[in-house]
């Protein structure tokens, strides 16, 4: 394990800020692109998680821990969200018969 | 060194095929196999508690719960009906703008120490906690309220409404 | 005294007061003993001021409270009560209490008895105000005061909308006079750095006659003077205030309210001295509107239209003797007019009350033997309004007249033509109402009654004041002494010493006081055979009149001028400003602003979709915007 994470070592952190930048911006595009919730809901994900890899990232290019702790935090938060957003899914899939996010359009003019 | 960009391409392969798959099944699929990669990430980091947590949280609960609720709407035959093909490129356009602005706004850090581990006991199960139950206590213990308030959300939201029995009387 | 003073205008104010809260809750009797007594209290300390400043020869002054306070500019609320002010104290309260007494009685049936009441004591206040002064705003403030009153008092009986008019009229022609007045006043204050009489008098004595600031500021004043005392052109608003109540013709248009401007350039001496261009325009003016005047009261048929113009024609006389710089021949005219003026209204008041409401004198006649004391104190008055001997009213007007003689002989042939058609007005006016067959309705006749005492006394007194209140001013070529001139000598005196003395021969003065006496006499004989003996009366108004006839009875259709020149433009003006500037201007760009943000809003409601994803798109396309602005830019 100490041999393998040594040797791997001294990615610039650049490079991680750019893979972190690129999954969200496709986890963005995931949620411009489909009409599906459920599927739009799992690109919101995907950008929690870019977000995590950047924090942990930092953590340790500065030796503090906050961060890591930090990203703890966010994947309670993300499990909680989770759980009640799932929920709000499945009413409207009850309500509607249907999970196109189009057919939720009546707030309006 | 190499390794980690061999599992930065996949993981960035395997987030567009979440986002283009056709069936949502296989778009959750894809998403498992897109937080494996991260789990690599993360013992590279040698962020281990984090990895462990990753993979057992994120894969083994949440995106298992998305699978239930997809069977549950039984939506694995189903293909939604598309969106415009000009949305589309709006939206494909939209989010390279996104990235262009980000990379480009951090381009003026300008090149980057590289991420040497300083400690390498920072990512260990033990002094994670030993920092999490010192200065963190208390955004621990809201969390489990947090925690809490979904649940009975949840369960709150998904409740059928009881059918208003008429009395005579 | 000095202690006392300031109870002098108050006392009246408290009378507004009283009246005009109780007007409706206490009686009659109450309401007409409040008002007069009041105003009897107010002669009797104002008499007492005036043998004080007779025995001492020194002016009151007395401050009551530091009033405006700017900076080195300092105005102060003080009375000033000198020789010119008390004698104006005298007859304000003086005939004031007497018009109080005979309002009793004209008044008795009218509902607004204690309005009216309250109206007199408040005109009073301001008028004693304006009178005692010590300065020139507090001047104004009783100016406007007193121009406020005769609105609401012209207007009493508000329910006729002609008597409105009227009233709107008078004011706003006096308003044109005080816009006038207040440019003066600003004038004086760049000029002189203060408005108190006692800075600016002895300053401007030691000026330079004729200087630009002098003639600026004393046409200004003259112009207010214009519009408050009835001079051409602003004079037609008198004539029309007859629709008041015949009291407050008396007081406010005969006695009081309309020597304000000729107080007010007494006052001023000093400044029309300085200024003979200005003083020249004032002789002119004057002499102009009074035989115009008299020319108009030749035909009218109404007595109080006739007294009406035969007023503006007697201001103009005052205004006469002050621009040739006879003040104290102007001063002591306005003292025996008050006298004869007021008398002559309060008789002619009489005469309407006997005559139940008639004013038309075509239906009067043969009323001598029916109304006895009217009769015989409308003749003194006429008489003294003449000019005859040794009646009051000649030695005034033959001051006025020998002074205009020193000046100019033009001036003096007008003005003794015009003394010719006063006498024969006048007269005119008394025979066709006490002489010859009665002509009235039959109920009219058995109506006919003198009136009661609170009516006859005052009409007593004005008649026995108007009879001997000459003595005071018996000029020294008739062996008297002019006490009123050398009473008032200390208030023009730095006049006297710049005009110099016109001194005229004692043989010319007794020719020129033999021509107006003789004149005064063959009008009113002329009259008398006209109007007696051959027993003519004015035709009615159908009928067809003579050319110069016709312009006289229709005022020289100057209404009708006024209406088509000012009037006119101004409402084409009027009309202008509302359809272009008030309706496309400003209603435009209001409801333009009200429509724009309707349009706006129209347009922006689309963007209201309800999509979902078009709202996540517009909120990534903002986040973007945020990001390349904060990073990009800074």
């Amino acid at each position: 394990m100490d041999s393998l994470t040594n040797t791997i070592q001294a990615v610039p952190l650049n490079h991680y800020i750019l893979l972190s930048a690129i999954i969200f911006s496709i986890g963005v595009m995931g949620v411009l692109l489909r009409r599906n919730a459920i599927v739009i809901f799992m690109s919101v994900e995907l950008m929690l998680n870019s977000v995590n890899l950047l924090l942990t990232a930092f953590s340790v290019y500065r030796g503090d821990a906050a961060g890591q702790v930090f990203v703890f935090f966010i994947m309670a938060l993300a499990a909680a969200e989770v759980a009640v957003g799932l929920a709000i899914i499945v009413m409207i899939y009850r309500n509607t018969n249907s999970i196109d996010i189009n057919v939720l359009n009546r707030l309006k003019w | 060194m190499s390794t980690f960009y061999f599992i930065a391409f996949l993981s960035i392969f395997f987030s567009i095929l979440v986002i283009s798959a056709k069936n949502p099944v296989h778009s959750i699929l894809y998403l498992i196999l897109t937080f494996f990669t991260f789990t690599i990430h993360y013992i590279l980091m040698n962020a281990q508690f984090l990895a462990i947590v990753n993979f057992i949280v994120y894969m083994g609960a949440i995106l298992v719960l998305f699978l239930y609720t997809l069977m549950l709407i039984n939506l694995n035959k189903e293909s939604e009906p598309v969106k415009p093909f000009m949305i589309k490129i709006a939206a494909v356009f939209g989010g390279g703008i996104l990235a262009v602005a980000l990379v480009s706004s951090l381009k003026s850090l300008g090149a980057s120490d590289p991420v040497v581990l300083k400690n390498p006991e920072l990512g260990l199960v033990k002094n994670l906690g030993k920092i999490l139950f010192n200065e963190f206590l208390l955004p621990f213990e809201v969390s489990s309220i947090l925690l809490l308030s979904a649940m009975v959300g949840a369960v709150l939201l998904a409740t059928k409404d009881p059918k208003e029995t008429k009395a005579t009387i | 005294m000095d202690k006392l003073i300031w109870l002098i205008p108050v006392l009246p104010l408290a009378g507004f007061v009283i009246n005009g809260l109780g007007r409706n809750s206490l009686s009659k009797g109450v309401i007409g003993a409040i008002g007069s007594l009041l105003v009897l209290v107010a002669f009797g300390l104002s008499v007492a001021a005036f043998f004080q400043i007779k025995q001492t020869g020194e002016p009151i002054n007395v401050t009551l409270f530091d009033w405006i306070s700017v900076g080195d500019f300092k105005i102060p609320f003080s009375f000033l009560v000198d020789q010119l002010s008390s004698i104006m104290l005298l007859i304000v309260t003086g005939v004031g209490f007497l018009i109080h007494l005979y309002s009793i009685g004209y008044m008795h049936d009218d509902a607004g008895f204690g309005k009216f009441f309250s109206y007199l004591n408040l005109f009073v206040f301001f008028m004693l105000l304006l009178v005692m002064g010590s300065n020139y705003v507090i001047m104004f403030i009783g100016w406007e005061g007193v121009g406020l009153c005769s609105y609401l008092l012209i207007g009493f009986w508000y329910t006729n909308p002609s008597y409105a008019d009227a009233a709107k009229k008078a004011f706003i022609m006096n308003r044109i006079g005080d816009l006038g007045f207040l440019l003066g006043i600003f004038l004086i204050v760049n000029t002189f750095n203060s408005v108190a009489y006692a800075d600016i008098f002895p300053k401007a004595a030691g000026m330079k006659a004729g200087d630009a600031p002098f003639v600026l500021i004393t046409i200004l004043l003259f112009v207010g003077a214009i519009g408050k005392s009835a001079q051409l052109p602003l004079f037609t608003w008198l004539p029309d205030a007859m629709a008041g109540p015949t009291p407050v013709s008396a007081l406010i248009h005969a006695a009081t309210m309309v020597t304000a401007g000729i107080y007010m350039i007494a006052r001023s001496n000093i400044l029309f001295t300085m200024a003979p261009d200005t003083m020249e325009v004032i002789a002119i003016v004057g002499l102009a509107t009074a035989a115009f005047a008299a020319l108009i009261a030749l035909t009218q048929t109404d007595i109080k239209k006739v007294l009406a113009y035969s007023t503006v024609s007697q201001l103009g006389y005052m205004f006469l003797g002050l621009g040739v710089g006879a003040y104290t021949g102007a001063f002591f005219h306005v003292l025996t007019h008050a006298f004869f003026k007021a008398l002559l209204f309060l008789g002619a008041g009489s005469v309407i009350h006997a005559m139940g409401g008639e004013q038309d004198m075509r239906k009067m006649g043969g009323l001598k033997g029916k109304i006895k004391i009217t009769f015989v104190t409308m003749l003194v008055g006429t008489i003294a309004i003449a000019g005859i001997p040794p009646f009051s009213g000649f030695f005034s007007k033959d001051e006025i007249l020998a002074a205009a003689f020193a000046h100019s002989t033009t001036f003096y042939v007008v003005g003794v033509i015009t003394a010719m058609l006063t006498s024969f007005y006048m007269f005119r006016m008394m025979y066709l109402t006490f002489w010859g067959k009665f002509r009235g309705t039959h109920d009219q006749e058995h109506h006919l009654h003198e009136s009661p005492a609170s009516m006859t006394i005052p009409l007593i007194i004005l008649a026995i004041l108007s009879a001997i209140g000459g003595m005071i001013g018996v000029p020294a070529v008739m062996g008297g002494h002019h006490e009123l001139g050398a009473f008032l000598e200390p208030v023009f005196a730095s006049s006297k010493a710049l005009l110099g003395e016109h001194e005229l021969s004692h043989s010319t003065e007794w020719l020129l006081m033999g021509i107006s006496v003789a004149v005064a006499i063959f009008a009113m004989i002329y009259a008398y055979m006209k109007y007696v003996s051959k027993a003519s009366v004015p035709v009615s108004d159908e009928e067809e009149r003579p050319a110069l006839s016709n312009l006289s009875y229709n005022k020289f259709y100057i209404d009708e001028l006024y209406d088509m020149i000012i009037r006119k433009p101004l409402d084409a003006v009027s009309v202008f400003f509302y359809k272009v500037v008030e309706l496309s201007g400003i209603d435009g760009f209001v409801n333009g602003l009200g429509k724009g943000s309707i349009e706006a809003s129209k347009g922006l409601r689309l963007l209201q979709t309800g999509n979902v994803g078009f709202y996540i798109f517009i909120m990534v396309i903002g986040i973007i915007a945020v990001l390349v602005y904060n990073f990009l830019r800074i």
